[in-house]
């Protein structure tokens, strides 16, 4: 057997450095600003919950999250359902222009946001549906779409097609083949590319920010708002940087024997 | 060039395993002799591949000793323990030519270069891969693949054992035998310990010198392939070779006569009275369908094979497949059958028992 | 692959997505076309404006052009660093982490926390994690005497941002190049060792051809991200100091929507949406091939 110390520990090593960061938000977080202007330490000598507290107690906060919850929920609802058919028919049939429309969808999955902020502006203003959820939602389908069939494709070319093939027989119509037996088959693909809608349309912030005001304003462009408005309130921001890593960390959690495929789109 | 011996060599997987059932493998003493070829055969799960990666070095054994030769090897890492390894699936340089797959064993073993160059030469003939060499091999058919992974195992003179783990897996049907027969050929020409891993009766039986049957993390039986089918050790030895199996027919036995349902039957030796848990065993060849003499049998069905024909009947309820000889046609329901004393096997508790000469 | 049916049926499965993407892809780019084509005198009031954007902006005499190049130039470089570093340490990690046992959840689920980060928080995590006076980096850096500090030092601003960019995604690196390791079948590791193949033997001969086509994967999208990084520098250096770390997507928008000099920022958009177009279908032609190659 060859050693394995030594890979053991540089893992260790790096994910301590990897760590590092988080903790020492989670540090500043647990400070008041007096203490953290006062000096250094590595760890919070007086631990306090109060910004914690302040941010939820406070409506703008609150009001944020729940926006940001929802325009990632509509964007993964949409994107999901549309991908599924689509994703079925790439990798089941071809059809005229089949090659060079998936190179399309996936040209639009690297399409950079900073080309398409100013349209989504224009467009999103003129049909009425600035400062929405809705514009973020519709927005984000931009690179989540494409995201979700590229995945899907790669689960449902893992189904062998004598299924399909034997459900016809059997006298399945293809709706209900397609809902009732094919759907539950790739439920793990389902489970990971709605992972992967959720974490980009959570983790994006240009669009985001670009389409909303008030009313819609995501929870960490609030965050960055309120640090521009009340000078440095370090603890404060500290603490709504920790509350941003809570929905991401828990819902991966389900998914960690799956990341890899889907960040391969479907291709390992 | 040694011998190969285990010393009551065991393994369980859990820690303090508490009966039979926890082995992967049970205690099992064998020597493998110089210049031999072994198969081990099996069903699926009876422990030939632990058997397999003991040999290698993958698995510390948690009993027993094992040798190369006089050299207790049992805890010697893989690669200090010169055996080569043939594997289920082809395992290729994929980035390499054929020659420097070849090659890469003894570049590893700081050979030098000229020496290097005859050594591949001389395995790459042997296994027909010369006009190969300089080809990639991953663009190389299944067969060849295999051919490559054995000449890497061959390509090192010090080699004491080849072993395969199912070989022929993964080979289109119609050249297995041509691979089948260029081990054989090999094995001759370099009288080297071979040991074969498979779940395939054929191909263990017409590879091996020796068979070790394995069941249930257990050698039930080890012997030549004419050992195996004549005298099976084991009733599971007499079900798992042949086919169709051995019969196996619930019997009372005293003396020379075996007793199974109404009928009296002639064994080939004598055996002292036994009524528990006996069973007589004979192969189908030895059972013959008769005109009408010898034990009364129903015929449910008859099989053509071309060469032989095999009758499926019942003998007082318990069922039975004989030849049908060549002369008989014109087979009725009911008709007789012999059994071929020489050859009517007696098993108690699943164990042959040996009679004494008559 | 050869035996999908012909089905033309089939584009009624795409139609859905196709209306989206024409909605969010097709109608925006089309505007930035447009906009490129145009000169704004005030508000919606365009006129004809030809190639001109585009001679200028490709023109490195031109104010316009001199900073496209200069941004064009950064992104590469920033690309290119970032990339440098991330695919080996990727690599590396992903031998390192185990391969079964209750470890590997854990690990993996660290590993992929950076990416769940909004990425403006990233920006906001390493703006304070970096500050000399209540930051753990920059008090460390200063404290064993280097000359760091983000605002001021363009030097410091580029480390920080690659920092954080290999801190941010190297994660990703890690988990392709760990699946495909994964894929690995035991019998060429033990196939190795008989060989008496070294740790470096295996790794040079087994596991990087093995690794080829999630390296491929991983390769062009860290190439594609870092070349649209736009939140973290916008965060943690606003672009500067001056306009040291004031990448492609920074300058666009700073036209765009800061000087509200809409021609120059279309054309801009559309160089570089056909340069990420250019780098997208090289990597679709060489993973096609590969995947060809596999099932041959």
């Amino acid at each position: 057997m060859r050693s394995t110390i030594a890979p053991r520990i540089s893992l260790i090593i790096y994910l301590l450095a990897l760590m590092l960061p988080v903790y020492w938000l989670i540090n500043l977080s647990l400070r008041t600003n007096a203490d953290i202007m006062s000096g250094m330490a590595l760890w919070p000598h007086h631990p306090t919950l109060a910004k914690y507290r302040a941010i939820f107690a406070d409506p703008t906060w609150v009001h944020a999250f729940g926006v940001s919850l929802s325009y990632v929920a509509i964007n993964t609802v949409i994107s999901v359902s549309v991908a599924l058919p689509a994703a079925y028919a790439f990798n089941r049939y071809r059809f005229v222009g089949d090659k060079h429309l998936f190179f399309w969808l996936f040209t639009n999955l690297m399409a950079p946001s900073a080309v398409f902020a100013l349209p989504f502006f224009n467009l999103f203003y003129a049909v009425g549906l600035f400062d929405t959820v809705w514009a973020v939602a519709l927005a984000h389908c931009l690179f989540n779409v494409p995201l979700a069939v590229w995945i899907l494709e790669g689960f449902v070319g893992g189904v062998p097609r004598e299924i399909d093939e034997t459900a016809a027989i059997d006298g399945y119509s293809f709706p209900r083949f397609f809902l009732r037996l094919f759907l539950p088959l790739i439920a793990n693909g389902i489970g990971v590319t709605a992972f992967f809608c959720f974490m980009f349309s959570w983790v994006e912030q240009l669009l985001a920010t670009t389409l909303t005001s008030s009313n819609a304003l995501p929870f960490a462009a609030v965050m960055t708002r309120s640090y521009s408005a009340s000078g440095m309130d370090w603890s404060l921001l500290a603490a709504a940087g920790v509350l941003t890593m809570v929905p991401g960390a828990v819902v991966i959690w389900f998914v960690r024997n799956h990341i890899a495929k889907g960040f391969a789109l479907g291709r390992v | 060039m040694t011998t190969i011996t285990l010393d009551g060599i065991a393994h369980a997987y859990t820690r303090h395993p508490r009966s039979d059932r926890d082995y992967a493998l049970r205690p099992l003493h064998h020597v493998w002799e110089q210049g031999m070829a072994y198969a081990l055969l099996g069903p699926s799960g009876c422990g030939k591949t632990t058997l397999l990666n003991i040999i290698s070095g993958l698995i510390i054994p948690s009993e027993g000793r094992l040798l190369f030769g006089e050299r207790d090897v049992t805890r010697l890492p893989t690669e200090q323990r010169n055996i080569a390894q043939v594997f289920q699936f082809p395992v290729i340089y994929d980035t390499m030519t054929v020659a420097e797959n070849l090659a890469f064993p003894l570049r590893n073993r700081k050979m030098a270069k000229p020496a290097i160059a005859a050594r591949v030469a001389e395995i790459a003939a042997m296994l027909e891969l010369t006009p190969d060499l300089n080809r990639r091999a991953r663009g190389l058919t299944a067969d060849a693949k295999q051919k490559i992974s054995l000449g890497r195992g061959l390509v090192r003179s010090d080699v004491s054992a080849v072993l395969f783990d199912e070989p022929l897996t993964v080979i289109d049907p119609a050249l297995k035998w041509e691979l089948r027969s260029k081990l054989k050929a090999v094995h001759r020409a370099l009288d080297l310990l071979m040991i074969y891993v498979t779940h395939d009766q054929t191909e263990a039986l017409t590879f091996a010198d020796r068979v070790v049957v394995m069941n249930e993390g257990q050698a039930v039986q080890i012997g030549t392939p004419e050992e195996l089918f004549e005298r099976p050790d084991h009733t599971f030895v007499g079900y798992f070779i042949g086919s169709p199996g051995m019969n196996f027919l619930p019997a009372a036995v005293d003396g020379q006569y075996a007793r199974v349902g109404g009928s009296r039957i002639l064994l080939g030796a004598s055996y002292p009275a036994l009524t528990d848990a006996v069973r007589i065993g004979v192969r189908p060849d030895f059972v013959t369908l008769t005109a009408g003499n010898g034990p009364k049998v129903q015929v449910r069905r008859v099989d053509d094979f071309g060469r032989k024909r095999l009758a499926h009947v019942t003998l007082d309820g318990l069922a039975l497949v004989a030849t049908v000889p060549d002369s008989m046609d014109g087979i009725g329901t009911e008709t007789g059958v012999t059994f071929d004393p020489a050859h009517v096997l007696v098993y108690q508790n699943e164990i042959r028992v040996e009679g004494t000469p008559a | 692959m050869m035996d999908k049916p012909w089905n033309n049926k089939a584009w009624f499965f795409i139609l859905p997505v196709l209306v989206l993407v024409l909605f969010s892809s097709v109608l925006p780019v089309m505007t930035v076309v447009n906009y490129s084509l145009q000169d704004s005198m005030g508000v919606n009031n365009f006129f004809w404006n030809g190639d001109a954007w585009f001679r200028d902006l490709l023109d490195p005499g031109t104010e316009i052009g001199a900073r496209f190049a200069d941004a064009l130039l950064r992104t590469f470089a920033f690309s290119f660093a970032a990339l440098a570093v991330e695919i080996p340490l990727g690599i590396a990690i992903a031998l390192c982490l185990p391969r079964r046992g209750w470890a590997v959840g854990i690990s993996l689920v660290i590993t992929a926390l950076p990416m769940l980060i909004p990425w403006n928080v990233v920006g906001t995590m390493w703006q304070i994690f970096a500050r000399q006076d209540i930051g753990l980096f920059g008090a460390a850096l200063t404290g064993i005497g280097l000359p760091y500090n983000v605002t001021q030092d363009s030097v410091s601003a580029w480390v920080t941002i690659v920092v954080i960019d290999v801190w941010h995604w190297t994660p990703l690196v890690i988990l392709l190049s760990y699946a495909g390791l994964r894929a690995i079948p035991d019998a060429y590791y033990q196939a190795a060792r008989i060989d008496g193949a070294s740790r470096w033997a295996v790794f040079v001969n087994i596991e990087l051809p093995k690794l080829q086509k999630v390296l491929v994967i991983a390769v062009l999208l860290r190439f594609m991200q870092t070349f649209m990084i736009y939140t973290e520098p916008v965060v943690v250096t606003g672009g500067g100091p001056g306009s040291a770390t004031t990448f492609l997507s920074i300058d666009l928008v700073k036209i765009a929507i800061g000087q509200v000099d809409v021609g120059s920022a279309a054309a801009m958009s559309l160089v570089y949406y056909i340069i990420i177009l250019t780098a997208c279908w090289i990597f679709f032609t060489v993973m096609t091939q590969l995947e060809r190659r596999g099932d041959s």
